[in-house]
This record gives structure tokens, C-alpha cells and sequence, in this order.
């Protein structure tokens, strides 16, 4: 459905984003991550052709952004960043001149702007001036604008920006509902985001592409992934240290947490640490009080692949 | 087509829906009176014409066209919704010509409520309704010419102040170019091909015999040309923005 290739945006001589190439298909929700100023707003700026690109080509549903900008954008529905909107209308009003702009008349219109102000929660307001709205309300406002033609692709700058977490939940179970029959990319800074809503992730850094696979294929590349941390009662830190470092399977460790009769420890596996760890708890005695494989969290991998030069947080 | 009228339904709203068309509507009208009887003695003359209404239009709209044009883009850079016209299924053009259209409607919505002027003096006397029109034509044209410089200097900036002081100085320079005051001044020192050229460009030239009910092809030509310029500008300008 997107199709981008060697894109690059240069402003004068910094470069805002720098040979990418992905696609997204239909049925697949795409995360766009990367810290601010990464470049994810210009590449989906250049996506639904408000920016033209320095090099490279994007097709959308099939037309060129460049040649046939106005197919494509019949079929985009975009939410641009801190979703601007015209502050003199009414919801209603604002809704009714963007379904007019996508050729929605009459009753079709009016099928559209129920079908939007439904999605979004927006019958409260739907006559209320735009200027008098709350943040949220204003936010879903324009999230309906990009819905009202029911396009086949979805671009979404931040779209859970300024939302509180009701708000963040819903609009996230809206974006994964709506991903089953579109193409959707959508931007964020937040990570829990990406594991509840999205089927593949980017993660673009300094205008590149530096990360691309499922969340959980992400989540694997953190440093921390496979890590077991395990909470013992009954020992002290004294006792324990020998204990530990007696096992073969242990790459490294060091103690997380400690306090009377309890220490909590983290292991780096060499191999499958776990059936020796457990026979070494029973052999010694500790009366384990909580174990658990770290899957690997995207916020150490974002931190690692974004600032390779810090510690990971512990 | 239809993208064009719908922009334009959606500017025109704005203008109603807040007191800037009350506002200005009502100003237009005041001020056009009270220069129309007060300072051109409008009953004095005892001519059954609309001369002393027509000759202050160009100061008129030197102040209040800007005004009616100075938030057309300025509002749209600064709200940040230009991205979202721009990223629907219109090109520039419509986008231009709908607000530029928009405009010129509630200009011709102010102009037209001036019509009591022409009761009255009809009233009084026997006054040629074909020189009327004419004004009227001239009119109409001049403040779509000015528009169009005020739609132009609202695309520089998201900073309507700005944007309305540019449009006044644009503006005036028209008004001088053929104001005889200056190009009596100018003609003293400045070689004839000079003082021609300004005066061929001035507003004053083209706007005077319309308003004195000679339709010249090349009057309106002037204004129609004006306003091709700008609005072909206005989308140079636009292109600017997003490159």
C-alpha cells in the first residue's frame, strides 16, 4: 500500500532524513519511533505530499506522491502533528467541509460524519465551537477528519498526543481495530503504544532507519532480553554470593535489590540457566519468592540503538 | 470546481461567524458616508452624480481591504492547518482562488450595501445609472486588486500584523504611482518614460475614468492583470513554504 523508497529531505545542509526505504501493507499497522527531531514528521510529511522529497520516490495505493498527488491523497487520511484545526467553526462545521473536500456529499456526507463522531466519541460536542474544545476533544476531532473517507491508508502524527490514558487506550484499540483492512503508520514517543497497537515498528534516528522488525523481535535486541531475575527470602547477600557464583550457566549477575532476609539478584544466562538455578535452590535451600525471564523491554532497546554511548538504565 | 466553492463557503463563514465582517461592514459604511457628505459635500454640489462617493474608495480600501485580507494564509501558518488543506485532494490553485473569492464576495457584499446612495441621489435627481455601474465596476475591480496583494503578503508570514502593514505599503505605492499630487512632483525631475511608467501602474489612472463611466478594456485589464500576478505569486510563495 506505501511504498518508500531512498527517501531523502534536505533542509539546506542538514539533512532531516536520509536514504529510507520501508513499505507497509494492508492489514499491517506500522509504529514510527525515534526520539524528537529523529525525522518522523518530514518523512510523514513527504508521504502524504505536503513536503516534496530531495530524492526518492513514494507510492501510495499504487500512484506516485510526486505525478498523481491528488489520487494519492484521495486515498490518505492524515492527523498531522498537534492536529491542527480551524478554530472558527463548529465540530460539526469543520467535519462537514472535510467530508465536502473528499467529495462526500448528501447522504454520503452524512454517513461519514455519524460514522466519525461515533468512532471518536464526539456527539457530546459535535455543536460546540472548535475554539471552546478541550485538548482531547480537539485531538479526536482531527483523528475524525482523517477518518470521514474511510481511506485505505492511515498516516498519524502522534495521534495520542495531550490524551489522557482512557483516551490513549481507546484511540490505540481504534488503531488496532482499523489495521486489520488499512495500511496505517503511526508516530509516537510512547513505547507501550507500539507493543499494544502495532504489527512491525521502525525505529529512525537522525533521519535513518536504525531498527525494523515485530515488537518482539525488537524486544529481543535489548541487552537485558533473556536476563532472570530472582528473589530469595531466607538468605543473606553473604551466604547467597558463593551460591551463585558456583553455577555453570552464569555468564554474569550482580544483586538488583536487598533487603533483611530477602536479596533479589539478575542473572546473564550462558545458555538455559534455568533448570540448574532451580536445582540450586532446592539443593541450598532459598525459598524463592519470585523468578522471571526478562523478555526484553523497548524502551532499553530505544536507549541502547538511540544512545549507544549511555548505560543502559538498571 | 466544486473544491473552489467549498473553501470559499468555509472562508466566508469566517468571516460571519466572528464580528470581523460586522465590524468591518459597519466601518466601510460610516466612513464611506461621512466622507461622501461631510468632507466631499455630497448636497453642496448639487450634481446628480456619485463622484465625491467613488473618488475616496481608493483611501478607503488602502486600510480597510488589507484588514479584510491580512488572516486568509497568515491564520492558516499559524494554526498549522495549512498542512491539512494542502494534504486534502485540492491543488493550489483551488486553495488560492477559494479564498481569494471568498474575500472578494464579502468585499462585494459591503460595496453593495452602499446602495442607498444611489436611492438617494435617484431620488434627487435624474443621475446616469450607467456611470453608477461603472463606479461600481471600478470598484469592485480596485478592491479585488488590492485583495489579491493583501492574499499575497498574508502567505509571508503566520504574523497578520505583518502581513496587513505590508499589503497598506503595496497598496499605497499603487495609490501614488498615478496620484497626480505625486506625479506632478515627480515630473519635474524624473524623465517622461518614468513618470509614464508609474503612472501606467498607479491604480488612481485606471480607477479615475472608470469612475468617471469610461469603460477602457485597458483599465480593466490593469486590475484583472493585478490580480492574476498575485495570486500566481501567492502560489510561488505557497511552493516556498513547503520546500
Amino acid at each position: 500500500m506505501i511504498n518508500v523508497e531512498h527517501l531523502t529531505k534536505r533542509f539546506g545542509v542538514k539533512c532531516a532524513v536520509d536514504d529510507v526505504t520501508f513499505s507497509v501493507s494492508k492489514g499491517e499497522v506500522l509504529g514510527f519511533l525515534g526520539p524528537n527531531g529523529a525525522g518522523k514528521s518530514t518523512s510523514m510529511r513527504m508521504i502524504t505530499g505536503y513536503l516534496p522529497p530531495t530524492t526518492g520516490a513514494i507510492t501510495v495505493a499504487g500512484f506516485n506522491v510526486a505525478d498523481q498527488p491528488l489520487e494519492a491523497r484521495r486515498r490518505i487520511g492524515y492527523l498531522p502533528e498537534n492536529a491542527p484545526i480551524y478554530s472558527d467553526m463548529s465540530v460539526y462545521g469543520f467535519l462537514s467541509f472535510c467530508a465536502e473536500m473528499r467529495g462526500l456529499f448528501g447522504s454520503a456526507k452524512k454517513k461519514g460524519i455519524d460514522r466519525v463522531v461515533q468512532l471518536c466519541f464526539l456527539e457530546r460536542v459535535l455543536h460546540q465551537s472548535v475554539d471552546t474544545l478541550s485538548k482531547g476533544f480537539r485531538h479526536r476531532t482531527c483523528l475524525a477528519q482523517a477518518l470521514i473517507h474511510d481511506p485505505e491508508v492511515l498516516i498519524l502524527d502522534e495521534p495520542t498526543d495531550g490524551l489522557d490514558p482512557n483516551q490513549k487506550y481507546e484511540v490505540r484499540t481504534l488503531i488496532k481495530r482499523m489495521g486489520a483492512e488499512k495500511a496505517i503508520i503511526f508516530s509516537t514517543h510512547i513505547l507501550e503504544e507500539v507493543e499494544a497497537a502495532c504489527s512491525r515498528a521502525i525505529i529512525i534516528d537522525q533521519g535513518k532507519i536504525v531498527a525494523n522488525g515485530t515488537p518482539e523481535e525488537l524486544k529481543a535486541k535489548s541487552p537485558f532480553a533473556g536476563n532472570v531475575v530472582v528473589t530469595v527470602g531466607n538468605v543473606s547477600k553473604a551466604k547467597l554470593l558463593p551460591q551463585i557464583e558456583a553455577l555453570k550457566g552464569v555468564e554474569k549477575f550482580w544483586i538488583v535489590a536487598e533487603k533483611p532476609e530477602q536479596v533479589t539478584f539478575q542473572v546473564v544466562p550462558r545458555g538455559n540457566v534455568l533448570p540448574e538455578l532451580l536445582e540450586a535452590g532446592t539443593r541450598n535451600e532459598w525459598k524463592i519468592e519470585h523468578l522471571d525471564v526478562e523478555e526484553g523491554r523497548l524502551d532499553d532497546v530505544f536507549r541502547a540503538i538511540t544512545l549507544p554511548d549511555t548505560k543502559p538504565a538498571a | 470546481m466544486r473544491n473552489i466553492w467549498t473553501i470559499s463557503k468555509r472562508e466566508l463563514g469566517a468571516y460571519f461567524s466572528s464580528p470581523v465582517a460586522y465590524v468591518f461592514i459597519v466601518i466601510f459604511l460610516l466612513l464611506a458616508g461621512f466622507f461622501t457628505f461631510m468632507v466631499g459635500r455630497f448636497f453642496d454640489r448639487g450634481v446628480a452624480d456619485l463622484l465625491p462617493f467613488f473618488l475616496w474608495h481608493p483611501w478607503l480600501y488602502l486600510f480597510l481591504v488589507p484588514a479584510a485580507g491580512m488572516r486568509l494564509w497568515s491564520e492558516e501558518l499559524r494554526l498549522g492547518t495549512m498542512e491539512l488543506l494542502l494534504t486534502m485532494p485540492v491543488t493550489a490553485w483551488q486553495a488560492i482562488l477559494g479564498k481569494f473569492l471568498a474575500s472578494w464576495i464579502f468585499l462585494a457584499i459591503a460595496l453593495f450595501l452602499t446602495f442607498p446612495i444611489v436611492v438617494t441621489v435617484g431620488y434627487l435627481g435624474h443621475p446616469d445609472y450607467g456611470r453608477i455601474f461603472c463606479g461600481y465596476l471600478g470598484s469592485l475591480m480596485m478592491a479585488g486588486a488590492f485583495l489579491s496583494i493583501a492574499l499575497l503578503t498574508s502567505s509571508f508570514t503566520r504574523n497578520q500584523v505583518v502581513s496587513f502593514i505590508l499589503a497598506v505599503i503595496v497598496c499605497l505605492f499603487l495609490i501614488l504611482c498615478g496620484w497626480p499630487p505625486v506625479t506632478d512632483a515627480v515630473s519635474s525631475w524624473a524623465p517622461a518614460w518614468l513618470v509614464d511608467g508609474l503612472a501606467s501602474i498607479g491604480v488612481m489612472t485606471h480607477f479615475d475614468s472608470l469612475q468617471r463611466g469610461v469603460v477602457d478594456s485597458r483599465d480593466l485589464l490593469f486590475f484583472a492583470s493585478v490580480i492574476v500576478f498575485c495570486l500566481f505569486a501567492n502560489s510561488v510563495v505557497l511552493r516556498a513554504h513547503r520546500a
